[in-house]
């Protein structure tokens, strides 16, 4: 039977009630939120904090709105809720296309995108989402709020900038014209974390060239978006070579480790056919965009 | 710590320490040992549960997470005596062998239900995507879905009682 280690428990009654409580409680305090990746670590004492401060009954970090150019997701949204969200869908379909193959139904009504950025699992599908389409994430500490962009706030593997009294409240994705997103995950059976899998976001200009272009990549050692590949799709027309160099640029730029889900050469032949796969769809999105 | 929450709609408190699974409060504090206990991984989904009407897997909630909602185990979906027709419809189309996933099974197919009553074969099968069974194949799972799903009559009643 796996229990976590004693701790107490408390639950914050706003953000800056949370803050306040993670102040006074100190480094062995951490914030639960859905608790799907904590409580699995905790369970096998990976993670033994003395005080769990949960953020389960903030409502104000449960929000999902259009605001002007920018979608805002509050750092308490559900997976189940990022993926029934009809603005997201046409917006940044990418964020859909990645909930689809986040975990499985049941998790997904209990893990929080939030919690997804915070745990920074190389494996986890929302930090290159948030890579791909340059979100912003919004802290909030003591000293009021930070703005982070995904470089700052990523530190490495289970690693982010936040500081210990620190709280993500939110991530903004700036709306664009012409622009479209697609992810691919290979999984070795429903529910399960990524082999790999890459996504991408493109802008057309309005001849239909590409104006720019991003491409993540997800469980295959790469942080951030994968070099050269805005440079070399810049001011071209969409097309099966300029995918396949994407792929290459990709397949090259991954550093990945064989382990029970691959050998290296599968995985970087998945970077490169994904990357391809991605791009394409993300190109045909963006072109009915224009349309439509 | 103190926790109270509305059990298959009957108030609760207990007095339990904060590292307290849901699964094994339901289960040791509460004597309901319909909810079962698997993989105790999240993977499994034997333990499911209703936590405000949604499915969740009890060996990854705490009870103290759990503390002021409304809970609803294997044990609530007869009323009256009367069969949910999803327990039902596990008996019709023969849904289990062993029954060690049945209970998850039954509730997020009670979910399932509540929020599209008429599911076809795949939104049944996404639905219970994240639950395993090792003896019947799915097939007989979701017969029993759809024979709950064609027979909603008893729903009716059972939702008043509930007061859903
Ligand atoms: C069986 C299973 C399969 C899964 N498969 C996938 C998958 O395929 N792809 C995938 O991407 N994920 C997967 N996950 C992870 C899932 O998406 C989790 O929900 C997610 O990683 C964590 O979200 P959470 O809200 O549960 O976070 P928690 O477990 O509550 O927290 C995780 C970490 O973030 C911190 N934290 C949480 N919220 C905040 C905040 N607002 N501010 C500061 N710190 C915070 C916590 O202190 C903790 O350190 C899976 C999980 C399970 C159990
Ligand atoms: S025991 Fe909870 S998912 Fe298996
Ligand atoms: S009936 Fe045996 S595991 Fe499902």
């Amino acid at each position: 039977m796996q229990i976590p280690a004693p701790f107490d428990y408390a639950r914050a009654t706003g953000v800056d009630d949370a803050i306040a409580l993670l102040d006074r409680h100190g480094p062995e305090s951490r914030i639960i939120a859905g608790g799907h990746s904590l409580l699995p670590m905790m369970k096998l004492r990976l993670a033994r904090p003395e005080w769990l401060i949960d953020i389960n009954d903030l409502y104000e970090l449960d929000f999902l709105l259009v605001d002007k150019d920018k979608l805002r997701i509050g750092a308490l949204t559900r997976h189940t809720a990022l993926l029934e969200s009809d603005d997201i869908a046409r917006l940044f379909p990418i964020i859909t296309d990645a909930e689809h193959v986040i975990a499985d139904p049941v998790v997904r009504n209990r893990g929080t995108i939030g919690g997804s950025l915070c745990q920074a699992d190389p494996a986890e599908d929302l930090s290159t989402v948030c890579d791909v389409l340059g979100a912003v994430a919004v802290v909030r500490g003591p000293n009021g709020d930070r703005m982070l962009t995904m470089s700052e706030f990523h530190r490495g593997p289970y690693e982010t900038a936040l500081a210990q009294n620190e709280i993500l409240c939110e991530l903004q994705f700036a709306i664009r014209p012409r622009t479209s997103s697609a992810y691919e995950k290979v999984e070795r059976r429903v529910g399960d974390w990524a082999v790999a899998a890459a996504g991408a976001s493109v802008t057309l200009a309005a001849d239909g060239t590409i104006e720019e272009a991003a491409v993540g990549l997800t469980a295959i050692g790469l942080d951030g978006t994968v070099p050269d590949i805005d440079s070399t799709t810049r001011g071209q027309k969409p097309s099966e070579e300029l995918f396949a160099e994407a792929g290459r640029l990709a397949s090259l730029a991954c550093d990945p480790v064989a382990d029970q889900r691959g050998p290296i050469d599968y995985k970087r032949h998945l970077a490169d056919e994904l990357t391809r796969r991605v791009l394409r769809r993300a190109s045909e999105r963006a072109a009915q965009t224009q349309e439509g | 710590m103190q926790v109270s929450m509305t059990m298959n709609g009957e108030e609760i408190t207990r007095e339990i320490e904060p590292r307290v699974l849901l699964v094994h409060f339901i289960r040791e504090n509460l004597g309901l040992t319909g909810t079962h206990w698997g993989c105790d991984t999240s993977n499994c989904g034997t333990c499911v549960v209703l936590m405000d009407g949604q499915p969740v897997k009890s060996c990854t909630v705490l009870a103290a997470m759990a503390d002021g909602h409304d809970v609803r185990t294997v044990e609530g979906l007869a009323t009256a005596g009367v069969l949910d027709p999803i327990q039902q419809g596990f008996m019709e189309e023969h849904g289990l062998q062993c029954g060690f996933c049945t209970p998850g099974m039954m509730l997020t197919a009670r979910a399932l239900l509540d929020a599209n009553p008429h599911p076809n074969d795949t939104e049944i099968r996404e639905a219970i995507s994240g639950q395993i069974c090792r003896c019947t194949g799915y097939a007989t799972i979701v017969r029993s879905v759809l024979w709950a799903a064609e027979h909603p009559a008893e729903l009716v009643t059972i939702d008043e009682e509930v007061g859903a």
